[in-house]
């Protein structure tokens, strides 16, 4: 999920980079130097996880779970995207770095909102509560980044509005996929290793 | 996972000093991003791709990493020619290709390619190591830093972990299809992939205890500049002022 590079105006780039800095300024500042690893291979295994595939009909999406990362890590969830976009900006130049910044952002805030408003709920010990909570973070994660590149786009060039609608569209089999796949997830992880849904506080 | 695929050779890029190249590559390609119109554009795709051919980039792997990097463009090339307002130049059934639309394309299709080049000839020619030391040099917080080299470190680590759980799953004849225990299955695995991803932290952290870790690493090879570095940054930095100039006055 990401914007292409030499695509967005100066000023939606300028944009988007303060606003990732702050996330990432906020979020280095919430881990502490024996945090490192942790957040650093769970980004690891976030970054593994993505390259995974899913069918979608006659079709195949990969993974973005954003959702369920900022679950995991809140505001780290910030510094957690960057590294791994930057990465793929080096390696693969998908996306690059005058977007990182954008780009951050539309990955890194909707994980920080399905944070701050969903997982509260996961301490419930009612696993319906539980997953319901878990399935729209994932919703939220796809949803938010897909509005957000419509929302970069459009501040980009009026013009630009149907492609935007084309993409949000694109997205919407992908949001529930997500969410299904997170509800799922956190129930696991929930039973099977309570306290990595601690690794936060 | 052979992640770093242009970084081994002997080229002039590959043994420039990756802080320099650090700093003239930023302003190079943000001033392709903020440039528009067609003229910049071209000029710096020409850079780029002189680039890339004194890096003695294998042209074969270039060319995937660009197909790649243009699917995003196609997209633009299918919707936007027709959804731009502008003067109109051709029909297709009830479409309408605007002048404008196509030329946008064009401007963003140049840049794009612009800036990827630039990358992988600027960046792709020095590792991921140096390429993290050189930014704890440059006072990219540290904290950052250190995030990104163990982030790195494991990727391979879990990738393998992947294989693992994904060869488990083909044993018992899984096959993904649309359907929910496809996605049950799927989350379980990447359940399972962060449970082992906190097993290797909780592994690593102890093992920094163990070595009494302070919060720096220390390395064996240290940056020095050379003549050609300088002679680079000087060059880079007059280029980039030349686009500038050129983007700036007279479109």
């Amino acid at each position: 999920m990401h914007i292409s590079e030499g695509v967005l105006s100066a000023p939606v780039l300028v944009a988007g980079a303060v606003f990732s800095a702050a996330g990432v300024a906020i979020g280095l500042k919430k881990m502490r130097y024996e945090r490192i690893p942790e957040v650093a291979v769970l980004s690891s295994a976030f970054f593994v996880a993505s390259l995974i595939h899913v069918p979608v009909g006659p079709s195949a999406a990969h993974l973005v779970l954003n959702g369920l990362l900022g679950l995991l890590l809140g505001w780290m969830a910030f510094p957690s995207i960057v590294v791994a976009l930057a990465l793929q900006a080096l390696l693969f130049q998908f996306g690059g770095f005058t977007v990182l910044g954008v780009n951050t952002f539309l990955m890194a805030f909707p994980a920080l909102v399905a944070y701050l408003v969903f997982s509260p709920l996961l301490k419930s010990t009612h696993f319906g509560v539980v997953v319901v909570a878990a399935f729209f973070s994932g919703v939220t994660g796809i949803a938010g980044g897909a509005i957000l590149i419509g929302v970069a786009l459009v501040f980009t060039g009026e013009g630009f509005l149907n492609v935007a609608k084309v993409i949000l569209l694109a997205h919407a089999p992908i949001m529930v996929i997500e969410g299904m796949i997170t509800g799922f997830c956190i129930l696991f992880l929930k039973r099977v290793k309570p306290e990595i849904l601690e690794v936060v506080r | 996972m052979h992640l770093e695929e242009f970084s081994e050779g002997t080229s002039l890029f590959h043994r420039l000093d990756p802080r320099v190249k650090f700093v003239t590559f930023l302003p190079y390609v943000l001033l392709i991003a903020f440039s528009d119109g067609i003229r910049v554009p071209v000029l710096a795709l020409a850079l780029s791709a002189s680039m890339t051919v004194l890096a003695r980039i294998d042209v074969r792997k270039l060319a995937s990493r660009l197909a790649a990097v243009n699917v995003f463009v196609l997209l633009l090339w299918v919707v936007l020619p027709f959804s731009y307002p502008g003067r109109e130049v051709f029909q297709v059934g009830p479409l309408v290709a605007t002048r404008e639309g196509i030329s946008l394309c064009g401007s963003i299709t140049l840049k794009t390619n612009g800036i990827v080049l630039a990358t992988i000839a600027m960046l792709g020619t020095s590792d991921v190591f140096s390429l993290a030391h050189a930014l704890v040099h440059l006072r990219m917080p540290k904290k950052l830093v250190y995030l990104f080299f163990f982030f790195y470190r494991y990727i391979s680590v879990l990738h393998e972990e992947y294989v693992k759980l994904k060869r488990a799953l083909s044993v018992r004849a899984f096959r993904p299809r649309t359907n929910l225990h496809t996605y049950r299955t799927y989350a379980y695995l990447i359940g399972m992939l962060i449970v082992r991803s906190y097993d290797h932290s909780q592994r690593i952290y102890h093992a920094m205890l163990c070595r009494g870790f302070t919060g720096r690493f220390p390395v064996i090879t240290h940056f020095h500049m050379h003549g050609r570095d300088y002679v680079f940054g000087f060059g880079m930095v007059l280029l980039t002022v030349c686009l500038f100039i050129l983007m700036s006055h007279g479109r």
